[in-house]
């Protein structure tokens, strides 16, 4: 072998070997300091310099802040976090960098409101968030029903949620809906029915698959709610009727109390309790459920996955 | 144009599609557009607007790259290789050299933009499936960062006229960095009194505006772009270079190059 040709296979040798060890070893820091990511650091906080620094190409960045928002919620929601401290200083960067990308405004109506680990817990900041989207694009009557959709579902405010749809109403080609939904928050009647108006609408008036996969486990939420409703109603009439709990699930079809034995949209019964409550058989799989728990249930993560379609 | 311009234009347009430069930035250019479909994908439900907002920024971005690093040595590299001496030699007046070799590298760019932009279609069609009305916007902006690339090429010549190439790269990459913040400057201004007014104001009107031939986001989002503006825009870009040029020029007339 000529010299030449020895130093190139050494060097081609050592290259591989080095290149080997800097994975091995990169791998072996991050194990040892594993909660040091980067995740949980912004370095521009000011929107204003972001956005000078953009130098004009504030539309890629804003993308860029847009991408890094989703993968932070998807990423901290996967882990079931208790904290989503960076999600709204990231769809504000996103929001000032273009003010016209609503799907972020959606986005943080969405999981801005929501308390961990299904969101931030920050309705007040998604409402800060949403009115600045207001200011920008007045004529998105989205931004209203988002609007709506905070104060009524999570911070409870008929008023505040009836006054925002109304504004939407104003709005050239408005959901008619909106209309629907500011007179039912006027009276604030028939609340499970208003959820389910807004949930559908929510699931209606968005191609982002978090958004349709969170409507998807809320309505199917609320029809379990429904569902353990009328069973224990139904439970509560045999006992009334016949002085003792039904033996069965089948006992309240057969007495007529019930018109068929229903499913749970997983397609599994609901299960009857000896103390004549009715639980879900597999809670996990349904997120969001208030009724037909197990006492002393603690809910896990939201698994969302595949409900968008 | 007179023969003479036109040979000098068609000589620099030949030897800066021979430099591998060009290449290596337009080869660039494409992947990031491609990767821009990439992107996309994960930058959920919004695609297209992703691959238009990073394939017209990599075209820009890379054409004013090429633009300044081209230009910076159009005049000192025939100097350096004394080829410069050869064409004044001729019947070839150093005006018509500078405009010639402005045309040139214009040229150049164009036809770099035309590929690049081909590029972004491509991405385009590819997430869209089909083209629509509004993507003639895009056009309109890619024709607005040719306007950028006439601006930027008019500058890095006036520099390379008095200047080395390291010095006409800083100076033309910070204007281009300048005119990005033009119309903070003008809002400056507007804020500022007495000599720092009149002081701010002729520099917001100096340096070149980029910030109104920079319509990407608006283009992204469908807006069509007022023809009023593409008219101003056009005069303003044939001006402004124009002045450039005619300060390189007038450098080049007097310069001494013996």
């Amino acid at each position: 072998m000529k010299p030449s040709q020895k130093v190139t296979a050494m060097a081609a040798f050592l290259l591989v070997f080095c290149l080997g060890a800097s994975v091995f070893t990169r791998g072996r820091v991050d194990a040892t300091r594993p909660t040091a990511t980067l995740d949980e650091v912004l370095f521009f906080n000011s929107p204003k310099m972001l956005k000078r620094l953009s130098l004009g190409y504030d539309g890629l960045v804003a993308n860029l802040y847009w991408t890094r928002a989703v993968q932070y919620f998807g990423s901290k929601h996967h882990d079931y976090a208790k904290n989503y401290d960076l999600l709204s200083p990231l769809l504000k960067l996103t929001t000032a960098l273009d003010p016209e990308l609503t799907v972020a405004y959606h986005f943080g109506a969405n999981f801005l409101g929501p308390k961990p680990p299904e969101g931030a817990g920050r309705p007040e900041q998604g409402i800060e968030l949403i009115e600045y989207g207001i200011n920008n694009n007045p004529d998105d009557w989205k931004l209203y029903y988002d609007l709506g959709f905070i104060y009524y579902l999570e911070l409870k405010d008929y008023s505040k949620a009836a006054e925002a749809f109304e504004r939407g109403t104003k709005v050239p080609n408005a959901h008619p809906f909106l209309k629907i939904m500011a007179a039912q928050m006027a009276g604030h009647a028939g609340q499970t029915e208003t959820a389910r108006m807004l949930w559908t609408a929510a699931y209606q008036n968005t191609e982002e698959k978090q958004i349709k996969a969170n409507a998807i486990a809320h309505l199917r939420a609320l029809r379990v709610d429904d569902d353990v409703t009328a069973l224990e109603k139904a439970v509560a009439a045999y006992k009334e009727k016949t002085g003792k709990l039904p033996p069965s699930m089948a006992a309240l079809e057969i007495g007529g109390f019930i018109a068929r034995l229903p499913l749970d949209p997983t397609g599994r019964t609901y299960k009857l309790m000896p103390d004549g409550r009715i639980e879900v058989r597999v809670p996990e799989a349904l997120p969001f459920i208030e009724k037909g728990l197990p006492p002393g249930y603690k809910p896990g993560p939201p698994k969302l996955d595949g409900l968008e379609k | 144009m007179n023969s003479r311009i036109f040979h000098i234009a068609a000589n620099t347009f030949r030897e800066a599609v021979r430099d591998r430069v060009l290449y290596n930035l337009i080869a660039f250019a494409l992947l990031l557009s491609a990767a821009a479909i990439l992107v996309g994908q994960i930058s959920i439900d919004i695609e297209r607007l992703v691959v238009v907002n990073l394939g017209l920024s990599a075209v820009s971005l890379f054409g004013i790259v090429i633009a300044i690093f081209i230009g910076i040595g159009l005049v000192s590299k025939e100097i350096d290789k004394r080829t410069l001496y050869t064409v004044l030699s001729r019947p070839v007046r150093r005006w018509e050299f500078i405009v010639g070799k402005f045309f040139g590298l214009t040229g150049t760019l164009v036809v770099n933009t035309v590929c690049m932009g081909i590029g972004v279609f491509a991405a385009l069609l590819y997430v869209s499936h089909k083209f629509q009305h509004s993507d003639t916007s895009i056009l309109v902006a890619l024709y607005f960062i040719v306007l950028q690339f006439v601006i930027i090429c008019a500058l890095a010549l006036l520099f390379s006229t008095f200047s080395s190439p390291l010095l006409s790269a800083v100076f033309a990459f910070s204007l281009f960095v300048i005119g990005s913040f033009a119309e903070d400057l003008k809002g400056f201004a507007a804020m500022s009194q007495g000599f720092t007014r009149v002081v701010t104001v002729a520099a917001s009107y100096l340096v070149p505006n980029f910030s109104a031939l920079n319509v990407i986001r608006s283009v992204a989002h469908e807006h069509p772009v007022p023809w009023s503006l593409v008219a101003y825009n056009t005069i303003y870009a044939v001006v402004y270079s124009a002045m450039a040029l005619c300060g390189a020029v007038l450098i080049f007339e007097r310069r001494n190059l013996k």
